[in-house]
């Protein structure tokens, strides 16, 4: 594949010849892109295409299921976080992740932000409260939930839902925040205060998203990457991949034509 | 034009299976109305304060059952003590570290077995290890025969209820860095607490009718004893060996005593579905 990327900004993470095999089936195969540090990245493209096993990846998250492989290098600043000396632990505090479907912890919404926070750091009480205050007003939800944050976090809607799961990410303090479609099971105007987040958060944080909805890649992304069939075909600044791509097939599914 | 010789059969034969399944649920029904018909009359007879302070008597006398209820709390509660954090911890094994091992696979079929073992079989092993060994029977090898008997029952219903547990909320947890045993002690494990505590309800239920086990163990004490060393008095037995009797007391207090394990089961059992049904709203 040909190098296709723009020499600007610092990169954070740096995936190299990537293959990635779900037993036998091989889902990527030589992906090589950047995630530009405080830039945010969008992966498009088909069901199935991948986009999500290479999120996946980059936080190692599929080592929970046996049977999950990946091949080649993903390098967080400088180090391969595939060696076998990479600490699982450590990893997933640097790049954090939310998922498709809003996943509250079964306790407060105070507890539910405080547990990341505790997981590596011994505050006291007061700290904690002023940090977990913080990380509410990051997600823009504070506003919201400052009177019942002793409420099961299970009580708020779903995209107040999405919104304490990136408060409770961000409260950790990672560098990278991958998002796994984390606006597609959310009504219209949940989605659009994911994205004013998103943009945000985006002054302080690495951020890669995973989307199916075109518009959104193109309204909260600077790169975008195309991927079909677990290749990587077009990798590039949003406004270039949207209005001129450089393949047929990032200009078919972009349009609509396939996908 | 639509066939109405296939629909119009089509509707009796509908009623015809209908009736035969109400048929067959009114059939096991009656049985159980007569069974709990027969007990609550003859058990309420029997039914008297006394029952609560005074123990068991020697033929002829006036008595009560308070030894085997004490003696049937104690050695359940010693058996859920013992079993209840193996169970939970084998269950927890099963859904979350082995899940797809063949050794999990060999646990749950055994746990299985267990499940569905004879309890008279237990009662016999537990014979064998403690009794024998002791040289007489007691009240801790009661305990440890119905703790065998809670392991499966809570392995079985913890594993399930860790499933339930959608596998997204794991992935979020360890996204945060969490260490898999702390995933599960915060996270996994409240998020099925309801479901385990239904488990446990269940195992007490089911082991305070058993009786088979206990008359090869603690057997029976006609005196109050709280000393585990030695056999002591339970329900189950206690009802086994009146009913026998040629006695007409001893007949009541056996009614009394059945009538009280039927409700105490009664009431664990509508505790259980109390927790159910919170674990969905939670």
């Amino acid at each position: 594949m040909n190098d296709m990327r723009p020499v600007t900004t610092a990169v954070r993470v740096d995936v190299r010849n990537l293959s990635f095999f779900y037993g036998r089936t091989q889902a990527l195969n030589n992906i090589s892109l950047p995630l530009y540090d405080r830039k945010v990245t969008a992966f498009i493209g088909p069901s199935g295409c991948g986009k999500s096993t290479l999120l996946r990846v980059m936080n190692r998250i599929y080592e929970l299921y046996p049977n999950q492989r990946a091949e080649g290098e993903v390098l967080v600043d400088g180090e391969n976080i595939l060696g076998p000396k990479q600490d699982l632990n450590l990893l997933r505090s640097k790049v954090g992740m939310v998922f498709q479907k809003p996943t509250p912890f079964p306790m407060t919404i105070f507890d539910n932000i405080a547990f990341g926070i505790n997981l590596y750091e011994k505050l006291p009480r007061s700290e904690l409260s002023d940090r977990v205050e913080h990380a509410l007003k990051r997600a823009a939800l504070w506003d919201e939930v400052k009177e019942k944050l002793r409420e099961s976090g299970l009580s708020l809607s779903g995209g107040q839902q999405q919104r304490l799961c990136i408060a409770r990410t961000v409260a950790t303090m990672p560098e990278v925040i991958l998002l796994d479609e984390p606006a597609s099971a959310l009504d219209p105007i949940s989605t659009a205060k994911i994205e004013e987040l998103i943009d945000e958060l985006s002054n302080d944080y690495t951020i890669a998203i995973v989307t199916h909805n075109m518009q959104q890649a193109s309204r909260v992304s600077d790169y975008t990457a195309f991927m079909f069939l677990g290749e990587l075909v077009e990798f590039g600044e949003t406004e270039k991949v949207f209005t001129a791509p450089a393949n047929k097939r990032t200009e078919e599914y972009i349009t609509g034509r396939f996908g | 034009m639509k066939n109405m010789g296939r629909y119009r059969g089509r509707r009796i034969r509908n009623r015809f299976f209908l009736s035969l399944s109400v048929l067959a649920a009114g059939f096991g029904l009656v049985w159980l109305a007569l069974i709990l018909g027969d007990l609550v009359w003859e058990g309420a007879a029997a039914f008297k304060p006394t029952l609560f302070t005074m123990s068991t008597p020697a033929p002829g006398f006036d008595g009560g059952l308070a030894n085997a209820i004490f003696g049937s709390v104690l050695m359940s509660a010693l058996a859920v003590l013992v079993g209840t954090p193996i169970g939970i911890l084998a269950g927890t094994y099963l859904a979350e570290y082995g899940r797809h091992s063949r050794t999990a696979a060999v646990i749950r079929f055994v746990n299985d077995i267990l499940l569905s073992a004879p309890s008279i079989l237990i009662g016999l092993f537990i014979y064998e290890l403690f009794v024998v060994t002791m040289g007489h029977f007691s009240g801790l090898a009661g305990a440890a025969a119905l703790a065998v008997l809670v392991v499966p029952v809570v392995t079985r219903t913890t594993e399930n209820m860790l499933l339930l547990v959608p596998n997204t909320l794991r992935e979020a947890a360890a996204a945060l860095g969490t260490p898999r045993s702390f995933v599960i002690r915060a996270v996994t494990w409240r998020a099925a607490r309801a479901g385990i505590i239904t488990g446990i309800l269940l195992a007490v239920a089911r082991i305070s009718g058993e009786t088979a086990p206990l008359l090869f163990t603690a057997l029976n004490n006609q005196f109050w004893s709280t000393d585990v060393m030695q056999p002591i008095a339970n329900l189950p037995v206690v009802i086994f060996q009146f009913a026998m009797s040629p006695y007409e007391l001893w007949h009541e207090l056996a009614w009394a005593g059945a009538l009280l394990v039927t409700a105490a089961v009664l009431l664990l059992s509508i505790l259980a579905r109390v927790y159910e049904g919170k674990r969905g709203l939670r």
